[in-house]
Formats: structure tokens, C-alpha cells, sequence
């Protein structure tokens, strides 16, 4: 995706270093610097999951079933006899795999599409349709139902989480090109006799970038937890691959025994998609102050 | 009116076809034979035959769309593959405690989010505001699930307030019917509170700038009529919509409590199907949930010319 440095209708004056200007973005106020440090300690935690887990996420051991929790298993055992640390850390993977995919590809392909269909018109009335009809559907069901027909694996779950998603990235990349080809710049464009894939990319494509940033981190949070919902529901990845939602669905019967197994991995992945949204927040007032108060679809 | 009304059903009805197809082409184009998706794993060659007979999947595609849809029309949504029982049938008798659930949620969060929204604007940038703003994102960002057993912990097991578990109809009584919906609106009506109170704030902030606000509170209205009267009726039309907006998360919110809270509603039954991947009880939930979002829709749209008398026609 394209930069908005690499603009030349954007390009930012000599100004503040572009590392000032992130840290005056994700250190803005006392909150925002709490979900900055909190979202980076969980992708800290996905990515060095094998050197900080204490134990084996995945072996079963009998002899340690449903401990509670001690010195050697800070949050106690699940019923299989695994440390229940070790699994809600390596539960951060799926989860920000999930996340992080499902926001790139519903950004990338809702913007292709969005921008032919705010700038042909007649591709667009079809298209509208296609995509009203795809909104009534509620996400949950939908992902459910994909999963369901082709099986659970992370591609699946990965691809049934973004479908649902794709249709509110074309509508916001829709309605930024209709009002951005209105500008005198892209008429002038288009008098000058510029390409039609010139005035997208070079033109109207740049306007996009910044909602998009903000739609993408929304896109992120709801993934996460839409992941999470369908393993709790059993129709997600593979119950022994510890996910968040994994394991709180395998403490469901324990609840009673042992709580921690349900309510730890809730609150990781809570404190996840809060710190999410939250930068999202952030991201977006820096971005376009007014952007904020038109409300973003969410 | 009556124009605009007609307008707004006719814009419906391309809508929910493209729901129908698109529930129609996600079986026939996911990867493999739908036949032996449908019958799962241990189906004979016959039973496979079979299904291809009844779905009629050896007849040309647009066929069978046309065929599905004319069935769907006469309300035949098909039968179980589980229990082979009509599935219509099967949705009308889990209906009750997902209705139930689904209204006592969307009274509760109206009755609670919109003074919540209105106070936090009156008080903006108060701690009361601050206070709103917090319940809202942390609304928005707690799974439904979470809640949930958050809700169990503490007044289920800790305070042995409201039972754990289950469903009674209201027509057995109130008194044991509010008991056992209690936990599991509480932990829905989270989510809707949250949007409802934020658009709330919004619009109400907005509003409050408007020059007529300035003048009833210059002819010395009090305070409290001024934010009735006159802001927060300019605030209707957003707060429905939101409300409207708000239904398909009810919708997946109802499926996460009512399995975690074992109410046997529509979300249960689904669940129940993927697990057992009984296809024609997920396609049915989700031509009518999608129909029931789309009507609501419908209404609001109506609403709005009755809310506010400067649209027309749109």
C-alpha cells in the first residue's frame, strides 16, 4: 500500500521527524500510552512465545490435572494437566495472526473494489446491491456458516472472518471517491487527459489511506474477538491448537473447579481488542480531527 | 408517504435476494460435493444419491436456485438432515427464549443508555462524561462471553443471587421467568448500551450548539426541558438508526449467551448445527436473521419521516 509520504498532494512539509510524530500519536494522553505499552507486550508475547512460556502448551500431562494455581504453574492447570501461562501466552499467535491478517486482506480487497465502484459508475448500482445484501447478513452467522461448509483450519477461519468484513471497507472507499472526484484536482486530472488507473492510484487512492488506516484497526479488534467467539463455539480452529477462545471453551466445564481458565484468557484477549480500539481512537483523531466527529462506521 | 413507504419495501426486496443467492452459492461453490457435505462423513453412495435427488443437484444450477427460492417463498426452509424434521418447525419452537432474550436487552439499554448518553453531554468533560465514555469502549471491547462469565461469577456463585442456567417461559410465571433471563440480558445489553449511550452523547453534543437550543434556554426554560424537548428529540434519527444498526450485533450476541447461559433459542440451535453440520438449520437461521435485519431496517427508514417531518421522499 502506498504511503502518504509517497504523495506528492500530501507530502508532509519539513516539519517534525516522523518518529516524534508517531510517538505524539501512540503516547498522546495517559491512556493511549497504557494500550500502546499493553498491545505491545501481547505482540511481544506472540512473538517470543517459546522462550517465555514456562511450559509444553500442547503435552498432556494426567498427573497435574486441575492444579491451582502455585510457584511452578503461575495460573494453575487446565484439565489435560497444561499450564495454563504457557497456553494463553501462545494463545497471542492465533490471535494476532487472525487479527492482523483479516484487517490486510478486507482493507486491500474492499479497496479495489471500492474504488471501481466509486469511479465506474455503472459497475457501481450492481455492486451496491451485492453489498447491501452481504451487510444483512449477520457477521457471526456468516462466519459460522463458512466454517461450517468448509471445515475449520486458520485459512478458513481467516477467510470466514474477512467476508463479512469487506463490504463496510467498500462502502467507506466508495464514499470517499465519490466525494474526492468532485475535486477540481481530479477534473483537472481527467481534462488533462491523465490514464483512468493514474487518476486511481495517483489521485484518488491516496484519499482513502487515511480512513482506511483507522477502518483496518477497528477491523483488527473485531477479528480478534469474532476468532475468539467461533472457537468458544467449538466451530473454530482445531481444539487442541491453544487459541483464546480455545481454551476458554475447554474450561466451560471446569468453570465451577477452577474460574481462572475461562477468565485469565478473557482477560488477555478483552485487554487486547481494548488497547486496539483504543490506538484506533488515537490513530484516528491524529489523522483527521473531524473524522472523529462524523463517527466512523465500527 | 404512502409513495415513499412503497419506495422503501421495493428497495428491500433486491436486497434479501441477494441474501437468498448468496446462502444459496456459499454451498454450491465451497470446496467439495455438497451432497456429501450435507450427509457428513459416513454417508453410503445411496444416501449421497439421494440428497442429490431431493436438493435436485443434477438439475442445471439456475434451476435449482429458482426451485429453492419458490419453496422458500411457500415457507419450506427444508428439513433437518439431524432429525429430518421440517426446519421451519424447529426454528418457531426455539423461538420464545430468543425472543425474550432479545427484547428485555434492547428495553434495558434504551431505557438505561439514553439518559446515560444525554447526562454524559450535559456534564461534557466532567467525570460523569469521562465515567460514560469508559462503560462505552469497555462495552464495545469486552467480549459478550467474558461478560458473561464475569456475571455468572459474581452474582451466581459469589452473591447465589440468580440461578445459573436455563429457561422458563413467561407464561409460566414472572417471577421465575425474570429470574433466569436477569443474567443473561445483563450481559447482552452491555454491548447495546455502549453504542446506544455514545451516539447518544454524540448527537446530543452536536444539538446542544444549535442556535434554538441558545434561545429556549435564553427564554429561561428550565434545564431539564430545554435537553428534552429540545435537544434530545433532534436526536432521534441517529439514536434509531443506531438502534437499527445495533440489532445485527443483538443477533451475534444472542448466539454467544445463549450457549454460554444454556437458553434453548435460536443462537443454541445453531450452534447445535454447525456442530453437527446440519446445513439446511444454519441456511434457514440465516435467511431469517437476515430477514428480520432487513425489516427492522425497513421500519426505521419509515420512522424517520415520522420522527422528523423535513424528510421526504428521500
Amino acid at each position: 500500500m502506498t504511503g502518504l509520504a509517497d504523495t506528492p498532494a500530501s507530502a508532509p512539509p519539513a516539519g517534525p521527524s516522523l518518529a516524534s510524530r508517531l510517538r505524539a500519536i501512540f503516547f498522546a494522553g495517559p491512556v493511549t500510552s497504557i494500550a500502546t505499552v499493553m498491545l505491545f507486550l501481547i505482540v511481544a508475547m506472540a512473538i517470543f512465545a517459546p522462550l517465555i512460556a514456562p511450559h509444553d502448551p500442547i503435552r498432556l500431562s494426567p498427573a497435574t490435572r486441575l492444579k491451582p494455581p502455585s510457584a511452578e504453574f503461575l495460573l494453575g492447570t487446565d484439565a489435560y494437566g497444561r499450564d495454563l501461562l504457557s497456553r494463553v501466552i501462545y494463545g497471542a499467535r492465533i490471535s494476532l495472526i487472525v487479527g492482523v491478517g483479516a484487517a490486510v486482506f478486507a482493507t486491500f480487497i474492499g479497496l479495489v473494489i471500492g474504488l471501481a465502484a466509486g469511479f465506474f459508475r455503472r459497475f457501481d448500482a450492481i455492486l451496491m446491491r451485492i453489498v447491501d445484501g452481504l451487510m444483512a447478513i449477520p457477521s457471526i452467522l456468516l462466519a459460522i456458516a463458512i466454517v461450517a461448509l468448509s471445515g475449520a483450519s486458520l485459512w478458513t477461519v481467516l477467510v470466514a472472518i474477512t467476508i463479512p468484513e469487506v463490504p463496510r471497507v467498500v462502502r467507506l472507499v466508495r464514499s470517499v471517491v465519490l466525494s474526492a472526484r468532485e475535486e477540481p484536482y481530479v477534473e483537472a486530472a481527467i481534462s488533462l487527459g491523465s490514464s483512468t488507473p493514474r487518476i486511481l492510484v495517483r489521485h484518488l487512492l491516496p484519499n482513502t489511506v487515511p480512513p482506511l488506516i483507522v477502518q483496518g484497526t477497528y477491523i483488527c479488534a473485531s477479528a480478534i474477538l469474532v476468532e475468539a467467539i467461533l472457537s468458544f463455539l467449538g466451530a473454530g480452529i482445531n481444539p487442541e491448537t491453544p487459541t483464546w477462545g480455545n481454551i476458554m471453551a475447554e474450561g466451560r466445564v471446569y468453570f465451577p473447579i477452577n474460574p481462572g481458565i475461562i477468565l485469565w484468557p478473557g482477560l488477555v484477549l478483552s485487554v487486547a481488542i481494548l488497547s486496539i480500539n483504543l490506538l484506533g481512537d488515537a490513530v484516528r483523531d491524529a489523522l483527521d480531527p473531524r473524522m472523529a466527529k462524523r463517527g466512523i462506521d465500527r | 408517504m404512502l409513495r415513499y413507504i412503497a419506495q422503501r419495501i421495493l428497495a428491500a426486496i433486491p436486497v434479501m435476494g441477494f441474501v437468498a443467492l448468496f446462502v444459496f452459492l456459499l454451498l454450491r461453490l465451497s470446496p467439495g460435493d455438497p451432497a456429501a457435505i450435507i450427509a457428513g462423513d459416513a454417508a453410503t453412495p445411496e444416501q449421497l444419491e439421494a440428497i442429490r435427488e431431493r436438493l435436485g443437484l443434477n438439475e442445471p444450477i439456475y434451476t435449482q436456485f429458482f426451485d429453492w427460492v419458490s419453496r422458500l417463498l411457500q415457507g419450506d426452509f427444508g428439513t433437518s438432515i439431524l432429525s429430518g424434521t421440517p426446519v421451519i418447525d424447529m426454528i418457531m419452537g426455539r423461538l420464545e427464549p430468543t425472543v425474550s432474550l432479545a427484547l428485555t436487552t434492547i428495553v434495558l439499554a434504551i431505557l438505561i443508555a439514553v439518559p446515560l448518553g444525554v447526562i454524559a453531554a450535559w456534564k461534557h468533560g466532567t467525570l460523569i462524561d469521562r465515567l460514560v465514555m469508559a462503560i462505552s469502549v469497555l462495552g464495545f471491547s469486552v467480549p459478550v462471553f467474558v461478560i458473561a462469565y464475569v456475571m455468572i461469577q459474581v452474582f451466581a456463585m459469589n452473591l447465589k443471587w440468580l440461578p445459573v442456567q436455563g429457561f422458563k417461559s413467561i407464561f409460566d410465571g414472572v417471577g421465575p421467568f425474570a429470574e433466569r433471563i436477569a443474567l443473561p440480558t445483563l450481559t447482552l445489553t452491555l454491548l447495546y448500551i455502549a453504542l446506544i449511550a455514545r451516539i447518544t452523547r454524540t448527537s446530543m453534543l452536536e444539538v446542544m450548539g444549535e442556535d434554538y437550543v441558545r434561545t429556549a434556554r435564553a427564554k429561561g426554560l428550565r434545564e431539564g426541558r430545554v435537553l428534552m424537548r429540545h435537544a434530545l428529540r433532534n436526536c432521534a434519527v441517529p439514536i434509531v438508526t443506531v438502534i437499527g444498526i445495533g440489532f445485527a450485533l443483538i443477533i451475534s450476541g444472542v448466539v454467544v449467551t445463549e450457549s454460554v447461559f444454556n437458553l434453548p433459542g435460536i443462537g443454541r440451535l445453531t450452534v447445535d448445527a454447525v456442530l453437527a453440520r446440519d446445513y439446511p438449520v444454519i441456511q434457514a437461521v440465516i435467511l431469517l436473521a437476515s430477514l428480520v435485519y432487513v425489516v427492522i431496517n425497513l421500519l426505521i427508514d419509515i420512522a424517520y419521516v415520522l420522527l422528523d417531518p423535513r424528510i421526504r421522499y428521500a
